[in-house]
């Protein structure tokens, strides 16, 4: 670490070097590897859910709910409880894998976020490595929590409504809170100080991958807001209205034993799940993605590689990101294979994530072979 | 460090702790009552249903459709919040890439911050006033955060400072 003046302001500037800032376990590698380490297991668990038990969810969900509507049509109320028991275990499901796989991504983005801005948090090496550990083992911890609730359930449970997996997945969430929290103590701590530094991955120079991905995550964000806004503007009440009227014409079709109404309130419910289910993911993925893009041409410095595969894994993350929201929109129109198009977009995502943090691991390697060989010097 | 800078990161930083200790506190205090009370109205419609009795079905449905309301308004709330709370935080760190003069970036980091936290206010808001007064909260604070990323993007293709 070297010290200067700024000459414009007179304020004291810290220079950080790379040995002290990336050094092993220090609180920046922590995140930044945690960080991507927990989008990739969150990424491969999303395609691995969306593959093997989104559609099959979907569709156990839509044959308890036509259940339920038939035994209410036949007037056999015992029967439609035991349906809805059904369908409620079906959602539960489905909830539960959503949960794992959003909260283990966003925790990733956080965990990058505090990369970044770990050289600000005016705190010892060693609290922040404490820190980073809390917030690793709460990310860790509230996803698998939050997974396991439709396994465990309510079993030894002493609450109503609250079973052990939703108390470790609350647990896994204050560990978190309390580990941003302090984070944000510590930047408070630097800003009062009034001290100033300048740290490598903001004050790099702009080179082609950065570029590429700062521009292509800006366009990814804006297309997703836009595609939101469309969806809450003119989409979201004809939605919510549409979802009542269904319901409210299979329950009446039922109760006035029309078989026939039964069945086409069904086929259209079915069909209002799928609408709303592609626009909201298309989405959030295209903002999401965007937000990732953004974040990992700061960290393009630390991706070792040579220039031209920086920038070739940037596009290839840049195009997965891409394909997948468009293509998930497609899926109502050209159905599987729309679906297996946008599985592959999401698969260039990770492979791309995968090869920067493989380039990032390469680069701590480097580091550390520095350090020792300048430790060895000295001794 | 800039003044757009501090706004776009303690305001990012801030929201996202907030979202956290919302969705903490939705988790533990009203998720579960919540799903319950959407599963028990459906169930108890569809049996109404069974007995034939139109007017328990509509008055469950009914019931169905408030609480389904207030759910979705929440979990979109909670995410929103840390969403944009992380946006806030990323633009903060790439506001040197954005080519204006710094009185113009801390307005757009304002803008920015402002339309993060009203955007899913106005949505909170929805579940206690089903009124225009909550929708054009929302709809005003989405404008201007589309708006200023406009602005960001217009900043990133202007000019690349930092370019090598």
């Amino acid at each position: 670490m070297s010290s200067s003046h700024n000459a414009a302001t007179g304020e004291p500037v810290i220079t950080f070097d790379r040995s002290e800032t990336f050094a092993p376990l220090s609180a920046r590698r922590l995140f930044v590897l945690g960080g991507i380490g927990l989008i990739l297991i969150g990424m491969i668990f999303g395609d691995i859910f969306a593959v093997f038990v989104l559609h099959q969810n979907a569709a156990r969900v839509g044959a308890n709910l036509a259940g339920a509507a038939h035994a209410a049509l036949l007037g056999d109320a015992s029967a439609v409880q035991r349906y809805f028991q059904g369908v409620g275990a079906s959602l539960e499901n489905r909830g539960t894998k959503v949960d794992t796989h959003v909260h283990m991504i966003d925790f990733g983005y956080l965990a990058l976020l505090l990369a970044i801005a770990e050289p600000w948090i005016a705190f010892s090496p060693r609290t922040k490595r404490a820190l980073a550990w809390t917030f690793l083992a709460g990310a860790g911890l509230l996803p698998v929590g939050v997974f396991l609730i439709h396994y465990i359930g309510l079993i030894y449970s002493p609450f109503e409504a609250i079973g052990w997996a939703s108390v470790a997945a609350d647990f896994g969430g204050l560990l978190v809170l309390a580990a941003s929290l302090g984070c944000l103590a510590g930047l408070w701590l630097h800003f009062r100080s009034g001290s100033a530094f300048t740290d490598e991955l903001l004050a790099h120079t702009a080179d082609r991958s950065r570029r590429a991905l700062l521009a292509g995550g800006m366009v990814l964000i804006l297309l997703g807001f836009l595609c939101g806004a469309y969806y809450a503007g003119v989409e979201l009440y004809k939605h919510e209205a549409r979802d009542v009227a269904d319901l409210s014409g299979m329950a009446s079709a039922a109760a006035a034993r029309n078989a026939g109404a039964v069945d086409k309130a069904l086929m259209d419910y079915g069909q209002l799940q799928g609408e709303k289910a592609v626009q909201i993911a298309a989405h959030a993925h295209a903002i999401e993605f965007g937000l990732l893009a953004m974040m990992l041409a700061l960290f393009q410095p630390y991706v070792d590689f040579r220039e031209k595969w920086k920038y070739r894994w940037a596009l290839t993350l840049l195009a997965g990101s891409l394909a997948l929201p468009v293509f998930v929109l497609l899926e109502l129109k050209y159905g599987l294979l729309a679906g297996a198009a946008a599985d592959l977009g999401g698969l260039l995502v990770i492979i791309a994530l995968l090869a920067m943090w493989i380039g990032i691991l390469r680069h701590s390697g480097a580091v550390d072979a520095v350090s020792q060989q300048a430790s060895e010097g000295a001794s | 460090m800039s003044a757009a800078r501090r706004v776009l990161l303690f305001g990012g930083m801030a929201l996202a702790t907030w979202g956290m200790a919302y969705g903490l506190w939705y988790a533990v205090f009203a998720e579960h009552q919540a799903l319950n009370g959407i599963g028990a109205s459906l169930a108890v419609a569809f049996t109404g249903a069974a007995q034939a009795n139109q007017d328990v079905v509509d008055s469950s449905l009914q019931q169905y459709k408030q609480a389904k309301y207030v759910y979705d308004r929440q979990v979109d709330v909670h995410s929103h919040w840390i969403g944009l709370a992380m946006l806030l935080i990323i633009m903060g760190f790439c506001i040197d890439y954005v080519s204006f003069g710094a009185k113009w970036k801390t307005r757009i980091a304002w803008g920015t911050s402002l339309g993060a936290v009203l955007f899913p206010l106005g949505v909170l808001l929805q579940t206690f006033s089903h009124g225009e007064g909550p929708r054009a909260v929302a709809i005003a604070g989405s404008g201007i955060e589309i708006a200023c990323l406009f602005l960001f993007a217009f900043g990133f293709l202007r000019k690349q400072p930092h370019s090598s």
